[in-house]
């Protein structure tokens, strides 16, 4: 009742892009959006995804979730895990289909966020070179009788800050360390770039977003002068053998679903495909070799595409608390700070073959997709395809205040190295420093009113 | 205690909240405790029996005694599977945090990471005493959790495997020889760490199902009183929510839409002992029996109460679906891994089965609205 009169009032002012209540915004999916704000939040279809065409994704669910097991076994369907891998499911690191996190306490394994390796130089597709023995992704575990590549951990260091208004925060800066690496030391120059796993929502979504509308979006030689110069990433698309444009991963580092799916069946369970052949054991790693397989591929072609349809059809949630005062509030900042210069709150998605689902809807992303330099402390330092070692793509905010819901944490930024979204904010650089400096100088109450309007999302 | 919490109830339901109307529903809510708890202390019984049949066979291995631990095993599923309706809601079973499940029933078996396989007589822990030299419930179960998610090799499929072994017959169950379990002129090796890998999954599956069991024991500080404390409208959603969820995602999409699409022998859950239907059975009377407030003969106040008093027509359809969907299951031709290869007879009676448990997922949707309640299904 007293939210309708404002909301009134609010409209009475004219402003619905960057203020006030736009209608719909809410409905951040779409038609996909659903209606649950509970622990299964992110793991549901498409509210549109109806009859016989919910079936498949059921099954692609079903694969998404299956541990895979050592070959040879009589599920032979799901055997072929590793020799060495990251872990045996999908949902292991995408728990409840939401986002990992680095390991809560310093004895635990990492589960949720993995390591990508490489040396200097530039591969035949274009992307970064593997170290050579160890090749592009660090397999802390394996299956018995075959060794682990070794051990991981992260050590963190406390780095104080100050807002504007005087109160202190600290930040936690990680350090990653090795042991007991199987094979002797890294390559020379070894690049390491540790990345959580990212929760699944409207994926479909985002692939069905036209090329044109991203290239329409980057800036790359700043041209408007606002210091934020987004770029797109073009990447090897192993199914055309030719380049496209990156979407997926952190550095915007895949092409398409079907590829993102099938590089991480090999590159964290371990599991052939026929995009991805060859099982990632390099020269040094004899036992690798030398184990059984579950058949060649190890996953078949349908159920690839099960799984990619799975990821194109789980939707994003309905927003909640979208017209109290102070989240209406939150995101006036939000715009004012320039936060919504990467994270693009509102896009217009394209025609996804197949998919009528997630074509032409009006979504509420809050990315752009575009690779964007994030200043030397975040940087990686790793070369990924067009992005550079201090660039990544700007994350989806979608779903992100339903984090601690589902996942039961609130670790953000590539590595979770951010403990909530105060600390996320704060460790923006570069294209994100003059966001990441109106956010510092704000009064605690208008900070208050941002992180509000960012858990509404 | 009770009357202060009802109160409040009213209170909330004067601001447009939660528990109006469902007034009635209280003795349902009770009754379904009640029956939780009665079939979690049927199927910790039945296990108990099987520990007995286990340790038996184990101290003098010989093949009667293994066929009537395999026997006992078969016995210990059928209350189980009639347990499964009880998941879903983040219950004592499915709990985030400590809840068993994942150690019960996980599926598929990580076969050659516990023991010899066709293909590699040196596989698994069973034959890596250098890597586990001595076999416990902690350090197998330890094994399992490690980094959260790993290799599945504890629970009733661990055992089932370890009573039957890998099955390679078309027409029948796995044919482990009890001399696998002889520690003198025993077949393969390590006979006594199989024994004692055995042992151990077993003890282990007894304290999880006594853990839940004690979490929905009437009277205690626990799960199943704080159930019946919390208002009449939350408690039905997490009944219906684990209804709906077993009948629509778990069976019909993962146990046998995905089954059926993937047409490969042995991608079925008890795929060593051929024993799936029973298991889908046990999951359809499962559904069943919480929609009827019923367990075995005993039958007290179920949904089917309340829904009859507010819309007839929508309970005769229930409870009709429900048998529906009883018989469907029960018609498709065992085993199970020969039905999901057979064009012309298995495969359309498990599509039948698979459109019952459907048609019984959106009329549980129904009868969730007419409640008031709003159920998210997958």
């Amino acid at each position: 009742m007293k939210d309708l009169a404002l909301i009134a009032l609010l409209a009475a002012c004219g402003d619905n892009a960057s203020g006030g209540y736009e209608p719909g915004e809410e409905l951040a999916g779409g038609d996909t959006t659903v209606f649950d704000e509970g622990a299964n939040a992110f793991s549901l279809a498409a509210r549109n995804l109806i009859g016989d065409r919910r079936d498949k994704f059921f099954v692609g669910n079903s694969f998404f979730k299956r541990a895979w097991v050592t070959a040879p076994s009589s599920t032979s369907g799901v055997d072929g895990l590793g020799p060495t891998f990251n872990a045996t499911s999908c949902a292991a690191c995408h728990f409840k289909d939401g986002r990992g996190a680095p390991p809560q306490e310093a004895d635990e394994q990492f589960l949720g966020l993995l390591i990508r390796l490489s040396v200097p130089g530039v591969a035949a597709d274009g992307g970064p070179v593997g170290d050579p023995s160890y090749g592009g992704q660090f397999n802390h575990k394996s299956i018995l009788g075959v060794a682990a590549e070794g051990n991981s951990t992260v050590t963190y260091v406390e780095v104080p800050g100050v807002f504007g208004d005087g109160t202190a925060y600290s930040l936690r800066k990680p350090t990653y360390e090795f042991t007991e690496l199987a094979f002797g030391p890294f390559g020379d120059g070894i690049m390491v770039s540790p990345r959580v796993g990212p929760a699944m929502i409207g994926l479909g979504l985002l692939e069905a977003v036209d090329e044109s509308t991203l290239v329409a979006l980057a800036d790359e030689d700043d041209a408007d002068g606002d210091g934020i110069s987004g770029r797109v990433n073009r990447v090897f698309d192993v199914r055309t053998q030719g380049a496209k444009i990156g979407r997926f991963g952190w550095k915007a580092n895949q092409p398409s679903l079907e590829q993102q799916a099938a590089g991480a069946f090999l590159g964290d369970i371990g599991v052939t495909s026929t995009l991805f052949p060859d099982q990632n054991c390099s020269a040094a790693q004899v036992e690798c070799t030398a184990s059984p397989g579950g058949g060649v591929p190890e996953i078949a072609d349908d159920k690839i595409d099960e799984v990619t349809y799975y990821s194109q059809l789980l939707a994003v949630p309905v927003r909640r608390n979208f017209q109290d005062p102070a989240v209406l509030r939150g995101k006036v900042l939000f715009h004012e700070a320039g936060c919504a210069s990467c994270h693009t709150p509102k896009l217009v998605t394209g025609d996804l073959a197949q998919i009528p689902e997630v074509s032409r809807q009006t979504i509420f992303p809050f990315s752009d997709l575009l690779l964007h330099d994030m200043g030397p402390e975040l940087a990686d330092g790793r070369p990924d395809f067009l992005a550079t070692g201090n660039e990544w793509r700007t994350p989806p905010l979608w779903g992100i205040g339903l984090v601690e819901v589902v996942n039961r944490h609130t670790n953000f930024i590539h590595d979770g190295r951010a403990r909530d979204f105060s600390e996320a904010i704060l460790w923006h650089g570069g294209e994100g420093e003059a966001a990441r400096e109106a956010y510092r100088m704000m009064p605690e109450r208008d900070r208050d009113a941002m992180i509000r309007f960012l858990e509404s999302l | 205690m009770k009357a202060a919490l009802r109160l409040s109830l009213v209170l909330l339901a004067a601001c447009g909240g939660d528990d109006s109307g469902l007034d009635d529903a209280a003795p349902v809510i009770e009754n379904y405790a009640t029956i939780v708890h009665a079939s979690y202390q049927e199927t910790l019984t039945k296990a108990a029996a099987m520990k007995d049949a286990i340790d038996a066979f184990l101290a003098n291995p010989d093949a009667a005694k293994l066929t009537a631990a395999q026997s006992a095993w078969i016995a210990a599923r059928e209350p189980y599977g009639q347990t499964e309706g009880y998941r879903f809601y983040d219950g004592p079973i499915d709990d985030p945090t400590n809840g068993p499940e994942g150690r019960m029933n996980s599926w598929p078996l990580d076969e050659a990471y516990i023991d010899y396989v066709d293909g590699n007589a040196n596989a698994g822990i069973i034959n890596d005493p250098v890597g586990f030299p001595t076999l416990t419930k902690e350090i197998i179960s330890a094994q399992n959790e490690k980094g959260a998610e790993e290799n599945i090799s504890t629970g009733y499929h661990a055992i089932e495997f370890l009573l039957w072994g890998q099955d390679f017959d078309d027409n029948g169950p796995g044919a482990r020889p009890h001399t696998d379990y002889l520690t003198v002129g025993g077949t393969n090796q390590h006979q006594d760490r199989r024994g004692e890998y055995l042992a151990s999954v077993t003890e282990l599956l007894i304290d999880d199902l006594t853990f839940v069991n004690d979490a929905w024991s009437p009277g205690g500080a626990n799960y199943g009183t704080d159930f019946q404390a919390i208002d009449n409208r939350e408690a039905l959603r997490r009944v219906l929510q684990g209804m709906g969820s077993l009948s629509g995602s778990e069976l019909t999409g993962e146990r046998m839409g995905t089954a059926l699409d993937n047409r490969d022998q042995e991608d079925e859950h008890s795929c060593f002992s051929d024993n799936t239907h029973r298991d889908l059975r046990g999951n359809a009377l499962s559904l069943q029996n919480i929609y009827l407030g019923r367990l075995g003969s005993f039958d007290g106040p179920g949904l089917d109460e309340i829904v009859a008093a507010r819309d007839p027509a929508l309970d005769a359809k229930m409870k009709e679906q429900v048998a529906a969907s009883v018989a469907a299951i029960e018609a498709i031709p065992m085993p199970f891994d020969q039905a999901i290869m057979d064009d012309v007879d298995g495969r359309v009676k498990v599509e039948a089965a698979i459109d019952a448990l459907k048609a019984q997922t959106d009329t549980t949707v129904e009868v969730a609205t007419l409640l008031g309640i709003t159920i998210n299904l997958e």
